[in-house]
């Protein structure tokens, strides 16, 4: 990025997950460290995808020259600082790439395509020039001076692009329906209420490059004939919110933002609001409802929002991801973008591949690659090296996909076709040691505590299930509970109000599909072959591998355990309360799980 | 219109129209939990899914709209496992009580569970009940049995307007709250009871009513509420001679379900152990009351009048009726005061509220009553509400005031001193200074003619004197009208625009602007500005007295009045008098009788010797109450017919005890004219009489038979004399009442007066000055006070305050004085 002037130039990433994993610590240290320095400049980025390779510290030499390390600590900084100034080699474990060295190429980067991602790690998003400089708000320049509204939306619909929400409607389309509906105000809104465990896409794109949203939602204000807009971001995103803020400002300060923007006639303008913490109302209806400052209960379609939203005006909302798809295609054009992908899901989609993967982070393909490609490829299979068991794909809206359905595409379509959902893009993997079982009942706890409670499918029947759920992890479930999860799981799908509840037994639609036997195990033989369900496992001392060096003795919460120094230790069932403790801290492998 | 096909019926119905509604308007049932026809639908139950053709999934058919050639199933095999299905899980979440359930025999869920067949439900709930509430007044509220339909929270929402109730918490937590978990009297509760009448299981009870009776023990008599003059239609829930409940039927007009506090919570003060049972006497006011039988007391009565009659003259008594008595009973008093005593000193309660309205009404339009219907309101454009405190003192009216302005986009213009509720409703709040009414509506007229904005084609055809008027109004320029009235001139100037630019613009008023010396000139310049602007003799127009008393419009139309008989007749037209006299079989005074307050004032001069009151308190309502207590202890006889021993039955020499409105048959006219049954629920209280009886049997002691059978007899001699109640008689009554002037048997009756005449020809502008009310603030008296109506109570709180319910909400009276007036002093 850009010119170093003759200095050196090193960049800290600094979004969420790298700050979570020290960066702030990193830059700071840097900071103090670099300042008797005159030929090296410090600055920040955001998020390059690389989760597992944070804190990440990007360097740039005047000769061209660039190095990228990671897994770098404040501690390291010492140890890198001097021959990173000097131009010399250092340590190779904290090395990901090396212009010097042309064939070290992180994996991870392969199969990539990034196009919302582009600016992602790359750009400083606190500031606005850079933006511009890689060819920033240029799409909305091009919508403003020199296409019709009806051209706009033509080029969406021509480039295909689907809702990455997760629904995956034809963007042109909704915004047509937006368009055609006669109104003195409508309102544009970016749903960021990025809510499902395990994704963070939306969150990434708003930390690392804030403008790129910002510039889409105002063409598709132009588009539908909006002048109004807001941004529904959670509040549990600060980061995202203070770096919208700045964009948002900035925006204003140069016209791209206000009245009569760049001296065009269409005004726009833009308000963030902060979510209060309710998975729910990354639904629709009950997202316009929230900014209303109402309850967000979801409402009845119809009437639509196209029609009837936001304070009763026609209302178009759209995800983080499709709005920072659109600038690209304005200035690329449709055919660009259509040319990636498969027939009906065109373009890139950002995943954020996360769980037992030895690669996590976040991850931009073209549309139709098989998810093995995903997950080894890219993700480098599991993180403990055991045999990979499923992803979980749509988070608590999804379903899982078991090994042997790898090879399937990712599209819409083909995805919907194991009984899971594409989603917003949230992948959790899972290995042996994961109990689908348990999985199933995770995701559920999480849709039951979520559900607004209005409606008595999604509101009971979540719960139902759920509790039936329980009573199978806890060894008490009969055969007839099998067939009591199916027909309820398809009446609530069938029967629930909105998308939250005709979703939230997808993830036990599929276990049961996929991973039947499991299920089975756990009522019948009364076992967990994952060793998590705790009512199903017990933990014992193997005692030929005991060395008695009490560590377990030492940690056990609840004084379970009994031994002398040197000697055999043992476990008292009666006490113990299945924590796992033991299980973690022994070194020996004297702690049998089963 | 779109056809359907339904279970394999062809139904026409409107797109904008629901399948549940084309269902139903079918004959189709389609059952259903979170719905109800007056709120908007919700979806949250799912038990009124429907599988429609081609669908993906079952369809909420209270949402889904119809849609041409659309094929619905209401009943399939797929519908009914869902429902059975939804019955199992509200089910496993609800406890199985029915047993001792209030509810049961009225609880949705539990018909629902019979007729889908539900035994049981193969879930088990898990979650620990909670305490039901049983802290609150009037309503009992158990948490446990709520099924979350969510109309407790809507009707609250959208049709009371309140906001109390509100969901609370998510998933299973979820319940319904007040803000804060409050006590519901702290939470902005009015306590109407909308919340309990539409919930369909027994998480919400009427607390009064738990434990007195099943739905099926008890026998429901339709009547007429006797508070204030909204008159909504009641229904009474009797056990063994108790009234146990008060509910309302939804279809039924004006107040269509709804229901304030004292409708729905104040009817025990019926059974209070203060009610009088046996007539008491005495010789004079010094001495204790004595019970005596009816004979003597009646013979006592008959003698001593008879006795005043032939010594002091005709002119020595007066008789003042009541404003909460039925049609007949105060058809009678007039006739009783007419034919029997020979003078036409006959008044009622409507003197000190509404009697400026006849006046006023009659003068401008010929009509002294309300020109158009309540129901009405929900539809204007534009609402000017003068000098009611319409959510306090007529609360079933301002729900449709609300509604007009929330749901249906009016705009209200609010002519008040106080900062009432309704002003966070309105566009613009007239804050003028107490008594400057007749100024701040000549400066609205200033503005109108001014500007040109009057409708210059209705003053030409339809009224008289505008000249006389333009000159007057003239005089009160914005600035002027500022200086007298406070109200800054551009919110007059605001107002008058917005009222002259619509047509339909109806006016709604109180006793804020009658209750003035020059009540009926207030009165009169509204109803100039109604004329100028045309806003009259159509639907959603017109110009509307908000009644007081439950019958202040019939007690007035029956001729409880000094000048006039039943219907406004003049006592001194040679031809009603003819008429009268000749039904009534004895010659009849032509000069109009005293007015209250000049009662008062010749028997402290020592002219008038005896009173004849019944139902009326004025030596507690009146405003110099110490005026009126001394001119009852001078009179040589007093008799006053009344529940419970108040201030005047206190200074009187007869007592007699009488029934209340529960235990009665006769009539009420509400404010906009509907004439309606009352329907006896229980017998009077062992020892009481009817009111009617009573005059029947003192004029007849008195040598004047009187005989009838029953009220509706009576209503038969008033039609017969009265050409706006010719149509009318009790069968027709039945159901939902007539509204007057039903002109014969076959007339449907008449909602909007003054349609393409008025009753007088043509309409009286009347030009007007301001005057300043008589008393105004100086340096010894400094403060303006006001009187105002309070929600829970109503008139002399004799029935009111013996509520246990009410009273627990509210209990005393008290003063408001801004804080700043309380410093300066």
């Amino acid at each position: 990025m850009g010119k170093n002037n003759g200095h050196i130039r090193f960049v800290v990433g600094l979004g969420s997950c790298g700050i979570a994993a020290g960066a702030k610590d990193l830059y700071e240290e840097l900071a103090a460290k670099m300042k008797s320095h005159p030929a090296a400049t410090l600055t920040h980025t955001s998020c390059n995808g690389m989760c597992f390779k944070e804190p990440i510290l990007e360097v740039f030499y005047p000769d061209g020259n660039h190095l990228m390390l990671g897994n770098i600590h404040k501690k390291d900084v010492d140890k890198v600082l001097e021959p990173l100034l000097t131009q010399k080699p250092v340590d190779e474990k904290f090395v990901i790439e090396n212009s010097l060295q042309p064939d070290k190429v992180e994996s991870f980067r392969l199969k990539q395509h990034k196009i919302v991602l582009e600016n992602c790690g790359v750009i400083d998003p606190d500031d606005i020039a850079p933006y511009l400089e890689k060819g920033g708000y240029t799409a909305l320049k091009k919508v403003l001076t020199s296409m019709t509204f009806e051209q706009v939306i033509e080029e969406m619909k021509a480039s295909g692009l689907r809702g990455r929400g997760g629904a995956g409607f034809p963007t042109g389309m909704k915004w047509q329906f937006a368009r055609n509906t006669q109104s003195e105000k409508k309102y544009m809104i970016c749903n960021a209420d990025e809510g499902d465990p395990g994704a963070f896409m939306d969150r990434a794109v708003l930390e690392s490059d804030p403008h790129r949203v910002i510039e889409g939602l105002i063409i598709g204000g132009y588009a539908i004939g909006a002048h109004y807009g807001y941004i529904y971001v959670r509040a549990e995103y600060p980061l995202a919110i203070k770096r919208l803020k700045i964009a948002i400002t900035q925006a204003t300060e140069r016209n791209l933002l206000g009245d009569n923007i760049l001296k065009s006639d269409f005004s726009f303008h833009l308000k963030i609001k902060e979510g209060a913490g309710a998975f729910v109302c990354g639904e629709e209806t009950a997202l316009i409802a929230s900014i209303e400052g109402e309850r967000g209960n979801p409402r009845l379609r119809p009437p639509f929002p196209a029609v009837s939203g936001l304070w009763k005006h026609p209302t178009n909302i759209n995800n983080v991801e499709t709005l920072a798809s659109v600038p690209w295609i304005i200035n690329n054009g449709s055919a660009a973008y259509a040319s990636y992908g498969t027939a009906k899901s065109k373009g890139t989609k950002v995943f954020s591949v996360a769980g037992k993967i030895a690669k996590g982070g976040l991850v931009e393909v073209d549309m139709g690659i098989p998810l093995r490609d995903i997950i080894y490829t890219i993700g480098g299979g599991t993180s403990s090296g055991k045999p990979f068991k499923a992803v979980q794909l749509g988070g608590p809206s999804g379903g899982c996909i078991p090994e042997r359905l790898l090879d399937t595409p990712v599209d819409y379509e083909s995805i919907a076709a194991t009984g899971a959902i594409m989603g917003s893009g949230g992948m959790v993997v899972m290995d042996a040691d994961t109990c689908i079982v348990d999985v199933a009942k995770f995701f559920l706890t999480f849709t039951q505590k979520e559900s607004c409670g209005k409606c008595t499918f999604c509101r009971v029947g979540t719960t139902r299930l759920l509790e039936i759920l329980e009573r199978i992890a806890a060894g008490k479930g009969v055969m007839e509970d099998l067939d009591k999860l199916a027909d309820l799981s398809v009446k609530v799908k069938d029967l629930s109000l909105c998308g939250l509840g005709k979703t939230a037994p997808n993830p036990i639609i599929t276990t049961i599909k996929y991973f039947r036997d499991e299920y089975e195990e756990h009522i019948k033989d009364k076992k967990c072959r994952a060793a998590v369900c705790k009512d199903l496992i017990d933990f014992a001392v193997v005692e030929k591998e005991c060395t008695g060096c009490h560590a377990c003795f030492k940690n056990c919460p609840v004084k379970a355990i009994s031994g002398t120094a040197k000697a055999v230790h043992h476990i008292d069932q009666k006490i113990c309360i299945k924590c796992g403790m033991c299980y973690e801290v022994c070194k020996f492998n004297a702690i049998f799980k089963g | 219109m779109v056809s359907l096909l339904i279970d394999g019926k062809k139904v026409e119905a409107a797109p904008s129209q629901t399948i549940l509604q084309a269902a139903q308007k079918a004959g189709i049932h389609i059952p259903t939990l979170c719905h109800a026809p007056r709120l908007s639908p919700s979806g949250a139950c799912r038990m009124c899914v429907v599988e429609v053709e081609g669908a993906r999934a079952l369809v909420a058919s209270c949402a889904a709209p119809v849609s041409q050639g659309m094929k619905v199933s209401t009943g399939s095999e797929t519908v009914l496992r869902a429902r059975r299905l939804n019955l199992e899980l509200i089910w496993s979440n609800h406890p199985n009580d029915c047993l001792t359930c209030d509810k049961t025999g009225e609880c949705k869920l539990q018909s629902l569970m019979y007729d889908y067949n539900v035994k049981t439900s193969r879930f088990v709930a898990q979650n620990p009940p909670t305490k039901p509430d049983d802290s609150n007044p009037a309503i009992y509220r158990d948490m446990n049995k709520c099924i979350l339909c969510g109309k407790c929270v809507r009707i609250c929402d959208e049709v009371q307007n309140q906001h109390t109730l509100a969901f609370s918490n998510r998933g299973m937590q979820t319940t319904i709250a007040t803000a804060f978990e409050k006590p519901l009297k702290d939470a902005g509760c009015v306590f109407c009871g909308h919340c309990v009448s539409v919930c369909p299981v027994g998480a919400l009870m009427d607390k009064p009513s738990m434990n007195k009776g099943r739905p099926w023990e008890t026998k429901k008599v339709s009547t007429v509420c006797c508070y204030c003059g909204v008159g909504c239609s009641l229904v009474l829930h009797v056990k063994k001679g108790e009234v146990i409940r008060v509910t309302s039927d939804t279809y039924s007009p004006p107040n269509y379900g709804s229901l304030c506090v004292k409708g729905r919570y104040g009817f025990e003060f019926y059974k209070s152990p203060d009610r009088l049972k046996t007539p008491m006497i005495r010789d004079s006011i010094d001495q204790p009351f004595r019970e005596t039988s009816w004979e003597e007391a009646i013979g006592l009565v008959a003698r001593k009048l008879l006795d005043i009659k032939q010594h002091h003259g005709t002119e020595a008594f007066g008789c003042l009726s009541s404003s909460r008595g039925t049609n007949e009973e105060n058809y009678l008093a007039q006739k009783f005061t007419r034919a029997v005593m020979g003078t036409n000193n006959m008044d009622n309660c409507a003197r000190v509220c509404h009697a400026p309205s006849v006046t006023g009404l009659r003068a401008a339009l010929g009509s002294g009553a309300a020109t158009n219907s309540l129901a009405d309101i929900e539809g204007a454009e534009v609402l000017i509400v003068s000098g009611s405190n319409t959510t306090e003192a007529h609360p079933v009216a301002a729900l449709k005031i609300k509604k007009a302005v929330r749901q249906n986009g009016a705009k209200l213009i609010v002519i008040d001193p106080r900062e009432i509720e309704l002003v966070q409703f309105a566009t613009v709040w007239l804050r003028l200074k107490p008594g400057t009414n007749v100024a701040l509506i000549n400066g609205l007229l200033h503005v109108i003619l001014n500007e040109g904005l009057e409708n210059k084609g209705f003053i030409e055809q339809r009224t008289e004197n505008i000249d006389m008027l333009r000159q007057v109004v003239a005089q009160y320029p914005p600035e002027k009208t500022e200086e007298i009235t406070g109200v800054p001139r551009e919110d007059i100037i605001k107002a008058a625009r917005i009222y002259a630019d619509t047509q339909k613009g109806m006016i709604v008023y109180g006793l804020g602007m009658t209750e003035h010396k020059a009540g009926s000139h207030g009165v009169m310049s509204l109803a100039n500005l109604a004329l100028i602007t045309g806003n009259v003799g159509r639907p959603n127009t017109g110009i509307n007295p908000l009644r007081g008393q439950n019958n202040v419009q019939g007690s007035c139309d029956m001729g409880a009045l000094p000048d006039v008989y039943t219907c406004y007749q003049k006592v001194d037209d040679p031809a009603a008098n003819k008429k009268f006299s000749e039904a009534w079989g004895c010659p009849l005074p032509t000069k109009p009788g005293l007015k209250e307050p000049q009662m008062y004032r010749e028997a402290l001069a020592g002219r008038f010797k005896a009173m004849y009151i019944i139902g009326y308190d004025p030596a507690a309502t009146q405003a110099n109450i110490n005026n009126v207590r001394s001119a009852m202890r001078r009179l040589d006889f007093l008799v006053v017919q009344e529940l419970f021993m108040t201030e005047t039955a206190k200074l009187a020499h007869v007592v007699l005890p009488t029934g209340c409105f529960f235990e009665k048959d006769g009539t009420f006219t509400n404010a906009e004219r509907r004439v309606r049954r009352l329907n006896q629920a229980i017998p009077l209280p062992n020892g009481a009489r009817h009111d009617w009886e009573i005059i029947c049997q003192i004029a007849t002691a008195m040598g004047y038979p009187m005989s009838y059978g029953h009220p509706g007899e009576i209503m038969d001699e008033i039609a017969r004399l009265t050409p706006e109640f010719a149509g009318i008689n009790f069968e027709r009554l039945a159901g939902d009442g007539l509204v007057w002037p039903v002109w014969d048997k076959q007339h449907p009756g008449t909602p909007i007066l003054h349609k393409d005449t008025f009753t007088r020809g043509k309409g009286r502008l009347n030009d007007l000055l301001y005057t300043p009310s008589e008393e105004l603030p100086d340096n010894e008296y400094p403060l303006y006070l006001t009187t105002g109506r309070r929600l829970y109570h109503y008139n002399n709180g004799s029935m009111s305050l013996r509520n246990p319910e009410i009273h627990t909400i509210s209990s005393e009276e008290f003063a408001e004085v801004h804080p700043g007036a309380v410093l300066w002093r």
